[in-house]
């Protein structure tokens, strides 16, 4: 009886685990290659418009892939022309020319027109608009299609960024319905099916009126969780993951001839942004000690091991205002505490730090704590979900200091708005803002912003604890991937699977 | 029997109405804004506004309220405010995961639990009694994520034989990647289960063996397995079927962690995203799904309970056993 029972439960086991494994596995690594490249992400589209809150995974899923703007933003940080194939500029900077590239249509077939050009400049900078490009654009008085290959600009005042602006706007069929869950752009792919929660695929265009992708079709698939994505990697269920998320796990790649792991240039800012409208950090002094007390070096090694940089402010190295500014504010404990004793601080004080309950922030704010304890200022931690950060910390500005990450590049910018949440107000600084987005040259605009720069690493508006790496790991038969996207963007149409 | 169903259709009713309110209720009462998934840091004011007007957050609560209500009475469970999905066929597409993954989770746990469960109670003062006891107890604190990880380790990553995780993009139109893609998970949620089941099942059957009725029936020259088919495991039953019952029910919405460890796009992970998100239209569709999906299974609890224990259905049923009795008594 009891061998009958037991065997009876290992053959059930046993046999539904067999059942399910015998018809071969997709998985398997013996299994022959396709042209579809499989991309591993943790960033799934909330939805499929960008100028309705469709998040970091839209970016990543459709940007240069399904839609494509005037300009395009490589890899590299630098603009280049796409469907604009020229354009001029008036003498006093107000006016924009653009014409438009001939033979591109959409992929439902409609041609694109100037009408389609200002339909989607005006859904960027609608009222009801969740773009995060929606104040940059705001410059932008009216504009004009004279006939169906040019789209004239008229600006309120001169914005040498515009170019670069418009890149991240989506040139969208002017018919186009139900843009939250369908497409229609003029980009290399079309959407297949969006599975939410899931996947989504793109299929290869017939046509796109530039180079072909070099791959049959794409598909994004999406974890929540990053160990089962590593797992996804190591069982060739994808090809690629976008962006590392776990430093932990990468030993299982490095070292194994089987992946390819890159270490590339990403945008992200890991930031102690103190509220500099309340006391005690409304004084330079106490913002510089903290700077100095917290030993960055050591923070970005026990998060993400060798990987990662420090910067020392709020540009990084991909944007052409970047210069090294981590010996402004060096690690250095005795200069803390005699920069705490000349604000008056020399006991230290306690704050709270409103720490957004995802990873890395919870560990970081431990090292943070125990690093401003040896300088007598008492950290106490409070963990919020992003949802009350957004309600607490950007919008009512009701905080001592927080941490959050800044994907964004060429957002040094944001130093210049006095009302931001972190409550910067140097007036100094707000003005060169201005002046840069009017400079006549990109070379007035960049000396301008290295100023902006490097004072608000003299005033520690905020401590830039580190850069994020990039860090993309592939199969090593994989080839042709973006290694550094900049602002999440992925660029799939050059990948090829050996 | 025609009356009985009557009135538990009724409750049905009338409980999927109150949890509609209660649902509705508890969900304003969270903290947060819905409006916050949509923007991103440097909206400006004039976005916010406009985020609070496309959720409908600038709506009194009653007029949000009877917006929902109606939507439902039309069977219309909404739109998403943040992916702008509609969030009926939504949940279909999830429930083609989750519910296949609760069922054969459910038989294969009773297919592990009632075999060790019953050996455990009759040979319960034997090593392997006590062994298949303590084991189960021991199933009962393990982390259901904590296998998860165990078994892709070893049939994943090890034997490369099963995948770590997703689920075919077409779904079941290749049933034999669906299967694959659900095996882990399935064996993950039935040990878990089972462990459980197996204390039931084992004090259940403990319960029987010591009845006076299996002492009489084996007296009146039964033998052990005749008793135990025709007295003990009728008996032993009724109170297993309740269990598992809720065991059913909890495993329905209880996936979301297996769902997690093997990136599963089942209901649980739709909720954990869309209470992440505030997005109010997909928590209240899939908490009323659910609550549906819940009150039916304890109703079929209650129904198979009935079929098996005749006292249930003379208490609730009238006297029918009594106007038997009395027919009896008259012939």
């Amino acid at each position: 009886m009891k061998k009958k029972l037991g065997l009876a439960t290992g053959v059930a086991l046993v046999a539904a685990l067999a059942l399910a494994a015998c018809s071969g596995t997709s998985t398997s690594p013996t299994k022959p290659v396709s042209a579809t490249i499989n991309i591993g992400s943790v960033y799934e589209p909330q939805n499929l418009d960008n100028t309705a809150g469709g998040g970091q995974g839209v970016t990543e899923a459709l940007n240069g892939n399904v839609y494509e703007g005037l300009f395009r933003l490589t890899d590299s940080g630098k603009v280049q022309n796409l469907l604009a194939s020229s354009y001029t500029k008036s003498s006093d900077g107000l006016t924009y020319t653009f014409t438009l590239r001939s033979g591109v249509t959409f992929h439902s077939g409609d041609k694109l027109t100037s009408k389609d050009v200002k339909y989607s400049i005006d859904k960027v900078t609608a009222a009801d608009s969740q773009s995060a490009r929606k104040s940059s654009l705001t410059v932008i008085k009216s504009i004009d299609t004279p006939d169906d290959a040019t789209v004239v600009v008229h600006l309120s005042s001169r914005s040498i960024s515009l170019p670069y602006n418009l890149s991240y706007v989506w040139i969208i069929d002017h018919s186009a319905k139900n843009l939250k869950t369908s497409e229609d752009g003029t980009g290399p792919y079309e959407l297949g099916t969006w599975k939410h929660g899931s996947s989504l695929s793109l299929d290869r265009s017939s046509k796109y009126w530039g180079t072909p992708a070099k791959n049959a079709g794409v598909v994004f698939h999406y974890y929540s969780d990053a160990t089962a994505l590593n797992n996804a990697l190591l069982t060739n269920a994808v090809d690629v993951v976008t962006s590392e998320q776990s430093p932990d796990a990468l030993t299982q790649f490095t070292g194994n001839a089987s992946y390819k792991v890159t270490d590339g240039k990403s945008t992200t800012k890991l930031l102690l942004a103190f509220n500099d409208k309340v006391a005690p950090f409304d004084k330079v002094e106490v913002r510089k000690a903290i700077t100095s007390a917290i030993d960055n070096k050591k923070l970005l090694a026990s998060i993400w091991g060798k990987y990662g940089t420090l910067i020392g402010s709020m540009v990084p190295p991909t944007d052409p205002w970047y210069e090294n500014l981590t010996k402004v504010n060096p690690y250095d404990v005795t200069l803390a505490k005699k920069e705490l004793a000349e604000a008056g601080y020399a006991k230290g004080f306690t704050f709270t730090l409103d720490t957004p309950n995802y990873d890395p922030h919870p560990a970081a704010a431990q090292i943070i704590k125990s690093d401003l304890a040896k300088v007598g200022i008492t950290v106490k931690i409070n963990i919020i979900t992003p949802d009350t950060w957004y309600s607490k910390v950007y919008q009512a500005h009701d905080f001592e200091a927080t941490m959050q990450e800044h994907v964004n590049d060429r957002d040094v910018v944001f130093y210049g708005n006095p009302d931001f949440y972190w409550g910067y107000d140097n007036p100094k600084v707000t003005a060169w803002v201005k002046e840069a987005e009017e400079a006549q040259t990109t070379a007035g605009q960049t000396a301008l912003l290295k100023k902006v720069n490097t004072q608000i690493a003299d005033d520690a508006a905020s401590d830039w604890l580190y850069l994020y790496p990039q860090i993309v790991v592939a199969s090593s038969k994989l080839s042709g991937y973006p290694v550094n996207g900049l602002n999440s963007q992925f660029y799939a149409y050059d990948i090829v699977k050996k | 029997m025609v009356s009985y169903l009557i009135r538990r259709f009724a409750f049905l009713v009338i409980t999927l109405v109150l949890a509609s309110i209660v649902l509705f209720v508890l969900l304003r009462l969270l903290p947060g804004d819905p409006a916050n998934a949509l923007l991103s840091v440097g909206a400006t004011k004039e976005q916010i506004a406009a985020a609070r007007e496309h959720v409908g957050e600038n709506l009194p609560l009653v007029a949000q309220f009877f917006r929902w209500f109606g939507q439902l009475a039309r069977l219309d469970l909404g739109t998403s405010y943040i992916s702008g999905l509609p969030v009926g066929p939504e949940i279909v597409q999830r429930l083609v995961v989750t519910v296949p993954l609760t069922l054969m989770a459910f038989v294969l746990a009773v297919i592990i639990a009632v075999p060790v469960g019953f050996v455990a109670a009759y040979k319960s003062h034997r090593w392997y009694g006590i062994l298949l006891s303590a084991i189960s107890q021991l199933g009962i604190a393990v982390p259901v994520f904590w296998i998860g990880v165990l078994l892709v380790t070893l049939f994943a990553l090890t034997l490369k034989v099963l995948p770590a995780g997703g689920f075919p993009q077409d779904d079941w139109a290749d049933p034999g990647a669906a299967l694959q893609s659900l095996a882990l998970p399935v064996v993950t949620v039935a040990l878990v289960m089972s462990a459980s089941v197996t204390r039931y099942v084992r004090s259940a059957v403990l319960d029987v063996l010591d009845s006076d009725y299996l002492r009489s029936s084996r007296a009146l020259g039964a033998g052990f397995a005749e008793a135990m088919w025709r007295h003990g495991l009728r008996n032993a039953s009724v109170p297993v079927i309740s269990i598992l019952g809720i065991e059913l029910a909890t495993t329905f919405l209880g996936a979301v962690v297996v769902e997690s460890v093997f990136a599963l796009p089942g209901l649980g992970s739709m909720l954990l995203t869309s209470i992440a998100q505030h997005d109010y239209p997909d928590i209240q569709g899939v908490l009323f799904v659910s609550t549906f999906v819940v009150l039916v299974v304890g109703f079929l609890a209650d129904f198979v309970q009935r079929l098996v224990d005749p006292r249930l259905r003379a208490s609730v049923n009238g006297n029918r056993f009594a106007s038997g009795r009395r027919r009896a008594a008259r012939a």
